[in-house]
């Protein structure tokens, strides 16, 4: 079986021998980005955010479900568009109404 | 060596001071109570250096032990009755985790209604659950069992939780003199626990993460492999504790059975019993053995099939019920044979449901018992109804 | 092999003196069994326990039906203990090893017992018992006494093995109480002295 799969990542990608002769064996995995495969297939609306309403509080970060927003250095944020599936959680919270839900 | 008149339950305590689990959680519940009770004492005296995580419940005391067995260390659980299906969910999840716990279940019927006396269906309720399981015969059986579990257990070809089973009360609270190891040998024997892998802060891992269909069943079937692999590991467990205690165990213990016509076969403290018994048959001219089951898990179906194989009729008598199911054990002993000998060759197998919630089997019952096997040698029945 | 039957009442130490004999057996050398009649606990409840002692290891674990020895360690639970005592037919030639207060109380009992019995001793252990000040909320403990009375009664084990015992199982001035009261009892015990040739009392 492939170390890597594209849709299931649920087994170790095997690092080293030793991940790899415990496949299988025991349940563990390490954590790694989208276990599901690329869920950006799911989203029927995407989040766009308005740079200039942005006061930087950070609480789409925070209530991201899936951690697909992330948060730069100077706390401005930015949409990973490969796994966000749309649910709008960001857009709704959004104090200042920065984040726009879009059609695909 | 040192040999003590002590209760099952102080012998299972004393395997678990000799065995030095980092962490033990459990929660009282009769008949198990006094060995928590003598274990929390030990570590009271210092004489025994475990963490105890004082639980809620059973469920709560089995998680425990999950996460520190997880985390590395070697543990120990007991329970009972009620409280073995009170954590049954997680029991299981020990199994699939791979998680080499060692818990000791001391055997008692299920309410309601209730009764706090021995039966082992509690026991056999966690025959699916991917546990080794080991019955004991008496105190000292008790005792060497539980520490050869850690060693079968934490074997890297076996990887699996193990569970020591005990007659409620007729071993728990009987005294008999038990011989206990030195602790240098033990701490030879056992060495420390050297998992595969562990909770490590610098190697982060997910534990139990979801699995699709196409893997889950590879991951059945290595616990199975296991399992099977687990027959021959304790084999050679037995053999090292033999040279270190002079006692030697097997997967099943056969008793007058090389020219046996007919063949008790039964688990637990009453096998003794049974022995009497086939001693007082033979007396009376009848060619009978005994067979003790001490591993029902792994099931030693070649080692059965070789030591009945050759019996007119085979008796099994069990203090447990599977409701609508009937005798469990002669449902696999039966199995066993079916598979190596074929339905001409095969004995006959009759299956007793006797002993439940604390009834008596004495050694006079199976003489009656084989005699009914040798009158009407198929079908399961009850033995010891009151006919209310 | 030997078996016993202890009764008693919850808080008379039945289950202690069952526990003792199989530990005294095993420091005679021999191999021992000791068990209570199971269930719950409760203080002034009718109590069993049973004693196997061997010279070959006891593999029989079922209940004793038919006892070599039966000791009775309440005198005030005497119809109680008389309808137990009939209950589990004690062995043809078996001995009884009761407390009763002096020697009439003993032929008024015995002279309701069949002709089977091989010997009848008594010892007033409740008396040594509050003489020795054994006494656990409000209850006197006579399970030592009445163990040294059957040492004399039955010679299944010895004086000595049984104080040995008892200083294994109880830390030092409990032990020492109840070793004299093993000794009271074992002084004080007497047998009855059988009536006819037939062997009745």
């Amino acid at each position: 079986m492939a170390d890597k799969d594209e849709s299931s990542n649920y087994i170790v990608p095997a690092a080293d021998s030793k991940s790899k002769a415990l496949l299988l064996r025991y349940p563990i995995s390490l954590p790694d980005f989208g276990s599901g495969g690329k869920t950006n297939q799911w989203r029927l609306q995407m989040p766009v955010i308005d740079q200039d309403k942005c006061i930087k509080c950070i609480i789409c970060w925070a209530d991201c479900p899936e951690a697909t927003i992330h948060r730069k250095s100077d706390d401005s944020v930015e949409i990973n568009y490969d796994y966000c599936k749309g649910c709008g959680i960001c857009a709704n919270e959004c104090p200042t109404k920065a984040i726009r839900m879009v059609d695909e | 060596m040192q040999t003590k008149v002590i209760t099952g339950s102080r012998s299972v305590a004393t395997a678990v001071m000799l065995a030095k689990p980092e962490v033990i959680a459990a929660y009282p519940v009769t008949p198990q109570t006094e060995i928590v009770e003598d274990i929390a004492t030990f570590i009271e005296e210092k004489r025994l250096g475990s963490r105890f995580i004082k639980v809620d419940s059973e469920h709560s005391a089995m998680g425990a032990c999950i996460g520190a067995s997880s985390a590395g260390a070697r543990t120990f659980t007991a329970t009972s009755s009620q409280g073995l299906l009170y954590m049954d969910e997680v029991v299981h999840w020990a199994a699939h985790a791979r998680l080499p716990i060692v818990m000791a279940v001391a055997t008692r019927a299920l309410a309601a209604p209730w009764s706090i006396l021995n039966e082992h269906t509690d026991f056999m309720t966690q025959l699916t659950s991917g546990w080794i399981q080991i019955m004991a015969e008496n105190n000292q059986d008790a005792l060497d069992s539980m520490l050869q579990a850690y060693k079968i257990g934490e074997d890297p070809r076996v990887t699996l939780p193990v569970m020591v089973g005990l007659d409620g009360f007729i071993l728990t609270h009987t005294s008999m003199p038990v011989e206990i190891p030195e602790q240098a040998d033990i701490d030879s024997f056992l060495g420390e626990r050297k998992p595969e892998f562990e909770i490590d802060v610098e190697r982060p891992f997910t534990f139990g993460n979801v699995i699709d269909e196409r893997y889950y069943i590879d991951m059945r079937h290595k616990m199975f492999e296991s399992m099977q692999a687990a027959k021959e590991v304790i084999g050679s467990v037995s053999n090292e504790y033999k040279r270190l205690a002079g006692r030697e165990y097997s997967m099943l213990e056969c008793y007058n059975c090389d020219d046996a016509e007919h063949i008790i076969v039964s688990i637990g403290a009453s096998s003794g019993d049974a022995r009497e018994a086939s001693d007082r048959l033979r007396k009376e001219g009848v060619k009978a053995g005994a067979v003790r089951i001490r591993v029902i898990r792994p099931f030693p179906s070649e080692e059965i099939a070789k030591a009945l194989g050759g019996a007119e009729t085979v008796t099994v008598v069990e203090r447990s019920l599977s409701v609508g199911g009937g005798n469990i054990l002669a449902h696999e002993i039966r199995s066993a044979l079916y598979s190596a000998h074929g339905p001409e060759e095969a004995p006959f197998v009759k299956g007793f449901i006797t002993g439940l919630g604390g009834k008596d089997i004495t050694p006079n019952d199976y003489i009656n018992m084989v005699g009914i096997t040798r009158e009407r040698p198929t079908g399961d029945e009850w033995f010891g109804l009151t006919g209310g | 092999m030997k078996e016993i039957v202890f009764y008693g009442r919850g808080g008379h130490g039945a289950v202690m003196a069952s526990e003792l004999t199989a530990i005294a057996a095993y420091k005679a050398g021999m191999q021992s069994q000791a068990f209570p009649f199971f269930g719950g606990e409760r203080r002034g409840a009718p109590v069993k326990a049973f004693a196997r002692i061997d010279t070959q290891p006891i593999r029989v674990h079922s209940q004793i039906y038919e006892p070599d020895i039966i000791v009775i360690l309440d005198a005030e639970l005497l119809k109680v203990a008389r309808e137990s005592v009939s209950s589990i037919a004690l062995k043809a030639g078996g001995s009884i090893v009761i407390n009763l207060p002096g020697r009439d109380a003993a032929e008024k009992y015995a002279a309701g017992l069949n002709a089977n019995i091989g010997g009848l001793a008594f010892v007033d252990a409740t008396s040594i018992a509050r003489e020795l000040g054994l006494v656990v909320a409000g209850w006197p403990v006579i399970n030592t006494a009445m163990l040294g009375a059957m040492a004399k009664a039955t010679g299944v084990i010895g004086l000595e093995n049984m104080a040995n015992a008892i200083e294994e199982y109880w830390p030092k001035p409990l032990a020492d109480k109840n070793i004299e009261a093993a000794r009271k009892g074992y002084e004080m015990c007497t047998a009855l002295q059988r009536s006819g040739a037939e062997g009745g009392f």
